[in-house]
């Protein structure tokens, strides 16, 4: 009697080394030839223990892990941790750091998109998409540095305000062999005016740049053809699932904390939310790409607002903001401020706090119970990246490989905020 | 060129040496004559590749090594050349070190049978396109056998990609061939050429053959695994497909043979549907006589290289086709265009229309 040979799945371990599982994200995958049978999430491969490491510290030294969180959307982590103090301390920042920050979550929510946009295209194949689009996110990096200092992890946002008030200058491109005399001044021409004639010469041409990326994808038969019904999601199932942000919008359900629970001064801005009508691929990256445009709107709106309205950005109350350098020098009272701030910090009066901001990637919330010390007694983050990630084998079980690299691409997966 | 090696014949038949020596040594004249100019252009091939690419895509492109980087091409074979081969424990050593060079040997060997001009080729074979569909055909066991040698999932995906995949194109851009037969008459590279002598451009193949010109270029850039058709490689999703756990020179042997029959393609193109070194401006008047009207090697390298210049173009513009989407386009959109093509042309013949009319 013949024997007939058992017929096994091929298991392949997908990642952590993958280019294209966004990080270091581990799928272990089970195929029946190409089509997938089941995918497997593996996290923890970036577990940096934020949450652990929040309670050991005062409230104000945390929020520069916020930015490591998910590190290609920046301020808005912070937002969310910043907005969860503030509500502990029944305290409102300025009407001006107000705008200052709406304008900088929108400028990140560019940042991060510009990042989904070209890593997703270029996992689908499309290289020249991922290089435009970084051409773009140096102009914003340049923003993050002329208004904290550093291009990554900001720190800017601080419970009460902003770090500071935008710069006048914007540093400018030097002089080097690589890059010719027109080409210095075509850079620096945008950048020979203050932090806000540059966002808003930004936001200009920005609108062009989408309509390029738009040529290249969005009627193109092959990208089509790679993301229409691919990861269908149902409006039904991706509430049950947690979603949020674009991932839940896509699939059809008009819910944007901006707009359902507005916080600082979105409530006076003029923008729409862009819904998806499939839940597909194609759907949540339409999607995107329109954020990119109604970001641009925001900001252009906050750019106006700053021009006509000068003022302070960070509260006065210098228990819980620094003084300024200056006052320091012949004030006692402010030196002292400045002592107790910086080594102790401040104590939080005791009581819970949930604050959520519409991060690009979703709802981004930080839970924050406090015992009435200087340091947080629990800092629980909600990232929506987890969710999402929750998802993949739902959304990959009967497509191909290929689609897998897809769908890891439409969720907009960071392992720093899934892993924290 | 030709007289040339006339000359070398005629000297060493003077010189009594017996006969097939000087025949030999005349075709490894030949062969020398065409590889190394062959290995060269791949080496620039990649150089350019990655200065267009980059140029298309906002960048500057290699500018280090040399005047403009125009050393890098030998700053990377270099590198590749010093580096170690790593042959992974559980493999079959002896296949996995055959890949790279079944691969090599028959990219290379197919231009035996390319003519360069009306005079200059290697080997005047009569079947010259059917050694050239074999040979095409044959290079896709060097993958195969990669992806199989490597013992590698990844490369294993590769290799079977890659395996269906060829079959799929290889029968649309045999059927395209068909069509060039029919219309050129002959199994002969250099007859097919000269059967699209006219008085214009307007008699090379691509306008009565303009589908099976599309199929044939497209399945080209299926063939050599070129985007987006780069399935068998895939980065993103089967990080390098078949040659996945191959490194240093064994690498750098695919790459050179996966440019080789790029080029090659590009050649074919030309030679099928463009009328090869046949000059585009031949009944102008006015430009008897120049070198603009004058056929040849010239005319030839410039088509080719318009072709060059599309594979990357293609390369930096689209996204990836999806496995079973190129199966798709494969076997239900371009073997039915060459099929029906086919039939037009026959058609045509029969009725003795457009350029069959006598």
């Amino acid at each position: 009697m013949a024997v007939v040979p058992e017929i096994q799945n091929f298991t392949i371990n997908f990642g952590p080394q993958h280019p294209a599982a966004h990080g270091v994200l581990r799928l272990v995958l089970e195929m029946d030839g190409e089509v997938i049978q089941s995918a497997d999430p593996h996290i923890g491969l970036l577990h940096r223990a934020t949450e652990k490491l929040a309670e050991t510290k005062p409230f104000n030294q945390s929020i520069g892990y916020m930015d490591r969180l998910d590190y290609v959307s920046m301020m808005c982590n912070e937002h969310g941790y910043v907005l969860a103090i503030e509500k502990l301390l029944g305290i409102e920042p300025p009407e001006r750091a107000q705008y200052v920050r709406v304008m900088f979550d929108e400028i990140t929510r560019i940042l991060n998109h510009l990042m989904w946009l070209g890593t997703h295209a270029l996992d689908v194949g499309a290289m020249t998409v991922f290089l435009y689009c970084f051409r773009e996110r140096e102009d914003l990096m340049d923003c993050y540095e002329a208004v904290s200092g550093t291009r990554m992890h900001a720190t800017y946002y601080r419970p009460g305000g902003v770090f500071r008030d935008l710069p006048e200058r914007m540093p400018k491109f030097q002089p080097s062999q690589y890059r010719s005399e027109k080409d210095l001044k075509r850079l620096n021409t945008a950048r020979s005016g203050s932090l806000l004639d540059f966002i808003e010469d930004f936001t200009d041409r920005f609108p062009a740049c989408v309509d390029d990326y738009e040529t290249l994808l969005t009627d193109n038969r092959i990208w089509k053809q790679r993301t229409v019904n691919i990861g269908v999601v149902t409006p039904e199932r991706a509430k049950q699932l947690g979603f949020s942000g674009p991932m839940l919008r896509g699939s059809g359900i008009i819910w944007d904390l901006r707009k359902m629970q507005p916080y600082e001064v979105y409530d006076r801005m003029d923008f729409d939310i862009p819904i998806g009508t499939n839940g597909d691929c194609y759907d949540r990256y339409l999607v995107r790409v329109e954020e990119l445009r109604q970001s641009t709107r925001i900001i252009k709106q906050c750019v106006d607002w700053l021009r006509d309205n000068p003022g302070p950005v960070i509260l006065d109350d210098h228990k819980i903001t620094p003084p300024a350098r200056i006052e320091m020098k012949d004030d006692m009272e402010s030196l002292i401020h400045h002592f107790k701030l910086f080594t102790e910090g401040y104590c939080v009066p005791e009581g819970e706090a949930y604050a959520a901001v519409e991060h690009p990637k979703g709802e981004f919330g930080v839970y924050l119970i406090s015992d009435g010390a200087n340091k947080p007694y629990r800092v629980k983050i909600r990232a929506p990246g987890f969710a999402h990630l929750a998802s993949m084998n739902e959304m990959v079980v009967g497509h191909m490989l290929a689609d897998v690299v897809a769908v890891i691409g439409t969720q907009d997966i960071v392992f720093g905020e899934i892993d924290r | 060129m030709s007289a040339l090696l006339t000359y070398v014949d005629e000297l060493l038949v003077g010189l009594g040496v017996p006969a097939p020596l000087p025949y030999v040594v005349v075709t490894g004249i030949k062969i020398v004559v065409v590889l190394l100019p062959l290995i060269l252009s791949v080496a620039y091939f990649t150089y350019w590749e990655r200065k267009i690419i980059g140029w298309i895509q906002h960048r500057l492109g290699p500018n280090r090594v040399g005047w403009n980087g125009v050393l890098q091409p030998f700053a990377d074979v270099i590198k590749m050349l010093f580096k170690e081969i790593v042959v992974p424990a559980n493999s079959n050593r002896f296949l996995f070190l055959l890949a790279p060079l079944v691969s090599l040997v028959t990219a290379f060997s197919v231009w035996a049978v390319v003519p360069f001009s009306e005079t200059f080729v290697i080997a005047e074979i009569d079947a010259g396109l059917l050694y050239v569909l074999a040979l095409t055909s044959l290079g896709v066991y060097g993958v195969i056998i990669a992806g199989w040698a490597s013992n590698s999932k990844y490369a294993f995906l590769g290799a079977m990609r890659s395996a269906a995949q060829i079959v799929a194109y290889e029968i649309a851009m045999g059927f395209a061939l068909v069509g060039v037969l029919m219309a050129g008459g002959s199994l002969k590279l250099g007859d097919i050429v000269l059967a699209q002598q006219g008085t214009s451009l307007l008699s090379w193949f691509f306008i009565p053959l303009f589908p099976l010109f599309l199929v044939y270029f497209i399945s080209g850039l299926a063939e050599t695994n070129r985007a987006p058709f780069d399935v068998a490689e895939g980065e993103s999703e089967i990080v390098a497909g078949f040659h996945v756990e191959y490194g240093g020179i064994a690498f750098g042997l695919f790459f050179l043979a996966e440019y080789a029959n790029m080029i090659l393609i590009t050649a074919l193109t030309v030679l099928f549907f463009l009328g090869g070194w046949l000059s585009p401006f031949a009944g102008i008047a006015g430009l008897e006589g120049t070198w603009l009207a004058q056929s040849g090697f010239h005319w030839l390298a410039a088509k080719m290289v318009f072709f060059m210049f599309c594979f990357l173009w293609v390369r930096a513009t689209f996204p990836r086709y999806r496995y079973d989407q190129i199966m798709r386009l494969g076997w239900k959109v371009f073997l039915p265009i060459t099929i029906i093509w086919i039939f037009v042309e026959g058609v045509l013949v029969a009725l003795e229309v457009g350029p069959w009319a006598v």
